[in-house]
């Protein structure tokens, strides 16, 4: 299989406070995995590192075979290729939702408008809104800002996507409708590095499941294994704690 | 039916004046003084400048042409303002010394001026592209008409004064420092050491300096910074030391805006894989300048009225056109006038700015919500 990530010896320190500890992962195209581990544990972290959101000091991260260096150039490439979707949303407020969508290819790609927003549209018919075009971020629910989010990322054709927390900042009514975009996105063989808790999107979707702890990644595992036979006593008990609540 | 609005109307009044001006023994007291208070200085204000003034004649009907002929110095004690010495001397409080003939250059340039400003002022302004067109070409436009070039003689900048030159360094001032301002705000937050302590170090230089001496220095030193034989009129160097002055200042209110835009914004761009420039003008900026407009404009205000001190390097702005002509024998002494008719000019444009400083927020208040 193809491999499209890999981190090798990653690490990475916030000043003298040490996040990211031997961080080790491949994934192959189409991959779909899921990281869970408790707060603070460096799941975002290691997520932002692949983007260079954040820059780590040891180790490599090829993306594509393109290591991420200081190379301005380099990072350009990845981030391309890489679509990021936030737990905050992060659209931009002072434009509408079509603009939000279009912005990047415009700019980034040198796309003309009137194509640019095709593909805008047509992406936000995917994500189930395209009513919503002309409207403004601050005018839609939760729910629908994370799926325009999620369009905004798609309108650039990455070939990775990157989901950090989607559904936390979500009422619980609105999660699945955002859940349900990103099944389907997996379904079309998007490769999907996924931060949540939602174990039963996990279940369904992942590939492999990832516990980190304390800048670790503790153990790495089918979904089925890791939910049925966890191997390690601290995957053990975050498991329950977080399935028993 | 009217009547009905009007005694509903009248009710609402009495119980708003009710609750809010005699709703207690104090405060009815209160409100009786500050009604009276009120009452004497306004009828006195309005009696010295209107009612028994003079405008163009005295009370004898004659054309007053001096000070001698102004009622109040015919007859001591019974008349007020003698406005005489506005329209004596109006051209030069529009003009300074602009050669007459010519003032319709400047008449021109006048009446272009608000066209220039309206498309940045009003962001739903039909055609507003157009008008922001036209704000990019009023510089070369009012550069032409009022310096002069091919067609046009040339009218020296020692000829500018009074309200030209006032307007001329608020309006310029104004326009120049914007855009440094912008790059000493972003400069302020770079990631690089050089440029963020050049920036802090210009902000924090011009900020602990007043303008008088930033005037007096632009005045001295601008020629020794040049070469030889390049000798910037007075006007320039008043300018330089202006927009710098202004510039300081509007990029701290600007800084305001961009700590106001959360980090994800730009996580989100860099996501994308928009660079740091586009992400400046399409996602920063927008957002950071709406934020800092109020302020801004405070500074503005600000400037505007501290352009009055360029008359210390010898500038006759409207402040030094109207001790010019009080030192003029056959006007002098009547500086009420004189300085209630500068201060009028000064109010007019300031609070036209407070106003929209005050629209500006009440529309970001219903924008956001
Ligand atoms: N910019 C930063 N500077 C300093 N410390 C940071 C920074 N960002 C994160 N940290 C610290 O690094 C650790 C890992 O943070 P990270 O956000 O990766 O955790 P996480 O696993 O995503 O947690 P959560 O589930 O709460 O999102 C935390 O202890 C956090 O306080
Ligand atoms: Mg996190």
């Amino acid at each position: 299989m193809e491999q499209v990530i890999h981190l090798e010896k990653v690490n990475k320190w916030f000043d003298d406070f040490h996040v990211l500890k031997d961080i080790d992962l491949t994934v192959t195209k189409g991959q779909k995995i899921v990281v869970c581990g408790p707060s603070g544990s460096g799941k975002s972290t290691m997520i932002r590192c692949i983007n260079r959101l954040e820059a780590h000091q040891k180790g490599h991260i090829t993306v594509h075979g393109t290591e991420l260096t200081n190379d301005l150039k380099n990072i350009d490439i990845i981030r391309k290729n890489v679509g990021m979707v936030f737990q905050q949303f992060n659209l931009f407020p002072h434009l509408s939702v079509l603009d939000n969508i279009s912005l990047a290819p415009i700019w980034v790609k040198k796309m003309p408008k009137k194509d640019a927003e095709e593909i805008a549209m047509s992406y936000l018919e995917k994500v189930k809104i395209p009513e919503q075009a002309k409207k403004f971020p601050g005018q839609l629910s939760g729910g629908q800002q994370q799926r325009v989010a999620i369009a905004r990322s798609l309108a650039m054709n990455p070939d990775i996507m990157l989901f950090d927390e989607p559904t936390s900042a979500l009422d619980p009514e609105m999660i699945k409708e955002v859940l349900d975009v990103m099944i389907q996105l997996a379904e079309e063989g998007m490769t999907m590095l996924v931060v949540t808790h939602e174990m039963g999107f996990a279940k369904t979707v992942a590939d492999q499941m990832i516990f980190m702890d304390e800048g670790k990644i503790i153990e790495q595992a089918t979904p089925d294994q890791f939910f049925n036979n966890p191997k390690s006593n601290r995957t053990k008990l975050f498991l329950s704690q977080i399935l028993n609540h | 039916m009217s009547v009905i609005i009007q005694s509903l109307s009248r009710n609402k009044f009495y119980n708003w004046a009710y609750k809010n001006l005699f709703s207690s023994w104090v405060n009815t007291i209160m409100t009786i003084i500050a009604i009276i208070f009120v009452y004497e200085i306004g009828t006195f204000f309005l009696n010295w400048a209107i009612f028994s003034a003079d405008f163009r004649t005295n009370f004898q009907g004659e054309l007053i042409t001096d000070r001698t002929f102004c009622s109040k110095n015919i007859s001591p004690g019974e008349y007020g303002a003698c406005w005489a010495i506005i329209y004596a001397r109006w051209d030069q409080f529009m003009y300074g010394l602009y050669p007459i003939e010519e003032t319709w250059r400047v008449n021109i340039t006048y009446a272009l001026l608000p066209l220039a400003i309206i498309g940045i002022l009003f962001d739903k302004l039909p055609y507003r592209k157009l008008f922001i067109y036209f704000t990019f070409l009023f510089p070369f436009i009012a550069y032409f008409m009022l310096y002069g070039g091919p067609g046009l003689s040339t009218v020296g900048t020692n000829k500018w004064g009074g309200l030209l030159v006032t307007l001329f360094l608020g309006v310029t001032g104004i326009g120049l420092a914007f855009p440094l301002s912008i790059l000493l705000a972003l400069g302020r937050r770079s990631k690089m050491p050089i440029i963020k302590s050049l920036c802090v170090v210009f902000i924090e230089f011009i900020r602990g300096v007043p303008l008088i001496t930033l005037l007096f220095t632009a005045n001295v030193m601008l020629p020794l910074f040049l070469p030889d034989g390049v000798n910037p009129d007075n006007l320039l160097r008043a300018l330089v030391a202006v927009t710098l002055f202004q510039s300081a200042y509007m990029a701290e209110a600007i800084r305001g805006g961009l700590q106001a835009i959360p980090k994800g914004h730009i996580e989100a761009a860099d996501a994308l894989g928009l660079t740091y420039w586009q992400t400046t003008r399409k996602i920063i900026l927008p957002q950071a300048l709406k934020i800092a407009i109020p302020p801004i404009v405070n500074t503005c205000i600000g400037l505007f009225k501290d352009t009055s001190l360029v008359l210390i390097i010898g500038l006759f702005d409207l402040l030094g056109i109207g001790r010019a002509a009080l030192a003029d024998m056959t006007w002098t002494k009547l500086y009420y006038e004189v300085y209630v008719f500068i201060s009028l000019v000064f109010f007019i444009f300031c609070f036209g700015m407070s106003r929209y400083s005050l629209y500006l927020e009440k529309k970001l208040k219903t924008d956001n919500s």
